[in-house]
């Protein structure tokens, strides 16, 4: 279970998150939803611990650990897991060895044997062919020359061989056609179990068609200010965000978090 | 409430201690600091040689007397005290010499060994022969008889002076002369010992070949010369390794290498350079002042430098090649890396004489700390070079926002058909790079290290097998402190 709670985050001197509180259960998908600039991205840099981020106030409680004292590389080991919205290009750097370098990264972590390189390649073309991905990338450098759909794939295959007990998807849509689109779904709804949580963040409600959330939050100005189910998702879609501009500014003194539908 | 920060995580990582720092105490022969033709004359007759060498070598001091140190390099550093020097230290022996390794002062043997060296039998090597050089003489040269019966001649040069005079004398200075420099004037003049090796007429070496140098005593220079003969279609692999123990004072090194490759001939010569870069305010570490060329002289030879350069205070080298024969080619892969306020001026001059000649430069440059890093180049393309081709890539990686990096191509074409490209980046480890290894799990040290080892890879490529694993653990350690 994971409790964010009044989480407030700044970047260079500028408050991004104002007071962020959501709880996401054990095997729970929630998708976050958002208008540019509402901080959807910052949330998600926040929970990974990167450090451009400054957590001023609030806290993280993940199933009884403080999730802010940990360093990044901790939090993944731990089981955090996320999907960047940008991937990060490597030079010189296999594919093949930075992803057996992290499996064996959270293997020990997890007190697991690590894989030798034998195990490691039967384990990462199986995957690697539940996301279409041809076997070539293993030999390239890390997501270096990859297409936008490319780059995608490659995060849902580090999510499976990482096996996370939580994911966030920092709008893991943005940028992709609907075929693709499609095959990054499936990926992720594959590793949907109960013991795994999903934070889905996008921008679009199109995402949502193909992985169902069981909640949907709207993200506005640093806070929480609608959730509900997946019908929230398709209003939203209706009117468009000035939509919730609009109900929040109706409302009196309309700075109350988490409201309800 | 806010986690450890990444950078304290690199920087206990790459405070690791230089290694090789290590002291032997010795009783050691030495002759009293300071130069002159006595000190000269000294030199000579401890190492019995023939007059012609000693008059060598008084023409090469009298040049050297009368030239001035090169300002041209991006180094700053206080002017060196020629007569502070002590120009010859040599481990005591009870005999003139020692014939076997069992003469070998057993101190001796346990330094090399502690520095991954073992030069006994049993454990030395497998397939690598190793000339190991302390201060100014050669301790012990490994596998000569298995060598000798393929008319391979590996030994240290005070031995080739005295067994092959004749090949010594017609390639000594032949590539670079005496009066090329004043580093290479004064290596001619004091030159104590060094790696000598001659592949006869069509043989390939059956081994790697190495030498390992190790500066010990306190205010000593090392002048080595090194000569490598590969006769008509020969070829040999070659690898120089290089530390010296800590110490607040700069010692120089000023070593000169001539390579000669004949028709068909292929020489490869790799360098990881360790020498001690000095404390993280800069104190101490060895100046480096070394000239290597190699004389592509017949057709279609094949001189390859490939250097990994991590240590040294200052380090000041620019390993070339003359292609003089026809369709001759030449390489220089280089790797070089400054941490704390260790400066590089390091690079290589590519001289196109002959027709359809063809080289390549490929220079990794990596910044960290105030280090400072420079790549300083020269293709030349004379009148007679028609077709010749020149690739250069200059690449450099800067860790933190307090270091430099230059790059100095200079290009001089003399032939219309010649086909020169030169192609530089300037990059930064970027927080998001490292970011995004640790939110896979990997630890920031080994996020930075998988970096720069990405960066060097064409490089390291270019090592023997065993060598590009060494250089890669030693990347990691002259990190130290680097980000932070």
């Amino acid at each position: 279970m994971l409790k964010i709670n009044n989480l407030h985050a700044a970047i260079d001197g500028k408050d991004i998150l104002k007071g962020l509180n959501l709880e996401v259960a054990d095997g729970e998908v929630h998708a976050i939803m958002g208008p540019n600039g509402s901080g959807k991205s910052t949330l998600a840099q926040v929970l990974a611990g990167r450090e451009t981020f400054t957590v001023t106030d609030g806290s993280v409680d993940w199933d009884g650990t403080d999730l802010l004292a940990l360093p990044a590389e901790e939090r993944a080991r731990a089981g955090l897991f996320l999907a960047f919205q940008y991937p990060v290009e490597i030079p010189g750097v296999s594919n093949a060895y930075f992803l057996k370098a992290a499996v064996n990264a959270v293997r020990r972590h997890r007190g697991l044997p690590e894989f030798d390189a034998m195990d490691f390649l039967a384990k990462v073309k199986a995957e690697m062919k539940a996301v279409g991905m041809k076997e070539e990338f293993l030999y390239r450098s890390v997501n270096e020359g990859f297409s936008g759909g490319e780059k995608k794939r490659n995060e849902v295959l580090q999510m499976a061989l990482l096996e996370p007990r939580l994911a966030v998807l920092d709008e893991t849509d943005s940028g992709l056609d609907i075929d693709a689109l499609k095959i990054v779904a499936e990926g992720v709804n594959r590793l949907r179990s109960p013991e795994r949580s999903m934070i889905v963040i996008t921008h679009y409600q199109r995402l949502l068609d193909y992985i169902v959330p069981d909640k949907v939050h709207v993200l506005s100005q640093g806070r929480i200010v609608r959730s509900g189910g997946r019908e929230l998702a398709l209003e939203l879609e209706e009117h468009g965000y000035g939509w919730i501009d609009t109900a929040q500014g109706g409302k009196a003194g309309g700075a109350s978090a988490g409201a309800r539908p | 409430m806010n986690a450890p920060t990444r950078s304290d995580a690199i920087g206990a990582f790459l405070e690791q201690d230089y290694a090789a720092g290590f002291v032997t105490t010795l009783e050691t022969d030495t002759v009293p600091k300071g130069l002159s033709e006595d000190v000269i004359r000294l030199i000579s007759a401890r190492k019995g040689e023939p007059d012609w060498l000693l008059d060598w070598r008084l023409e090469a001091y009298r040049h050297w007397l009368t030239m001035t140190p090169p300002k041209w390099a991006a180094v700053q550093f206080p002017p060196v005290d020629f007569q502070d020097i002590v120009y010859y230290s040599a481990p005591k022996s009870k005999k003139d010499g020692p014939k076997s390794l069992d003469e070998v002062d057993p101190e001796l043997l346990r330094t090399f060994e502690k520095l991954g060296v073992p030069l006994h039998e049993r454990a030395r090597l497998a397939g690598v022969a190793v000339d190991a050089v302390f201060d100014s003489v050669s301790v012990a040269t490994t596998f000569k008889k298995e060598l000798g019966e393929h008319g391979v001649i590996f030994c240290s040069f005070s031995e080739a002076v005295k067994e092959h005079p004749e090949l010594v004398r017609q390639y000594l200075g032949t590539v670079v002369p005496p009066e090329d420099n004043f580093y290479a004037a004064l290596n001619s003049a004091v030159f104590s010992d060094g790696s000598f090796v001659f592949i006869p007429k069509g043989v390939k070496c059956p081994m790697e070949l190495s030498t390992y140098f190790r500066i010990n005593a306190r205010d000593t220079g090392q002048f080595e010369r090194t000569l490598i003969i590969a006769e008509e279609g020969a070829s040999v692999s070659y690898l120089e390794g290089c530390t010296a123990p800590m110490r607040d004072e700069n010692q120089l090194h000023a070593a000169v290498v001539e390579l000669i490759a004949l028709d068909d001939a292929k020489i490869k010569y790799s360098t990881v350079q360790n020498w001690y870069p000095g404390d993280k305010d800069g104190k101490g570490g060895i100046y480096n002042f070394v000239t290597k060329r190699g004389d592509c002289r017949g057709a279609r030879s094949h001189i390859s430098w490939t250097q990994v350069e991590t240590g040294s205070a200052i380090t000041w080298k620019y390993p070339s090649v003359i292609l003089r024969g026809d369709s001759s080619v030449g390489d220089f892969h280089s790797v070089a890396l400054t941490n704390n306020l260790q400066q590089a001026d390091t690079g290589t001059k590519m001289i196109h004489m002959g027709r359809n000649t063809r080289s390549t430069i490929l220079s990794k440059g990596i910044s960290a700390g105030r280090g400072s890093n420079t790549f300083r180049g020269l293709v030349k393309v004379t009148p007679k070079a028609e077709g010749a081709r020149n690739y250069t890539q200059c690449d450099s990686l800067l860790i933190g926002d307090r270091c430099a990096a230059h790059t100095f191509p200079t290009i001089e074409v003399r032939h219309p058909t010649a086909h020169v490209e030169h192609e530089a980046t300037t990059s930064r480890i970027g927080e998001d790079q490292l970011f995004y290894a640790m939110q896979r799990g990997i630890s920031a040290e080994d996020a930075v290290s998988m970096i720069v080892n990405g960066f060097c890879r064409e490089v390291f490529k270019e090592l023997p097998m065993e060598f590009a694993v060494e250089a890669q653990k030693l990347l990691g350690v002259s990190l130290e402190g680097s980000v932070g």
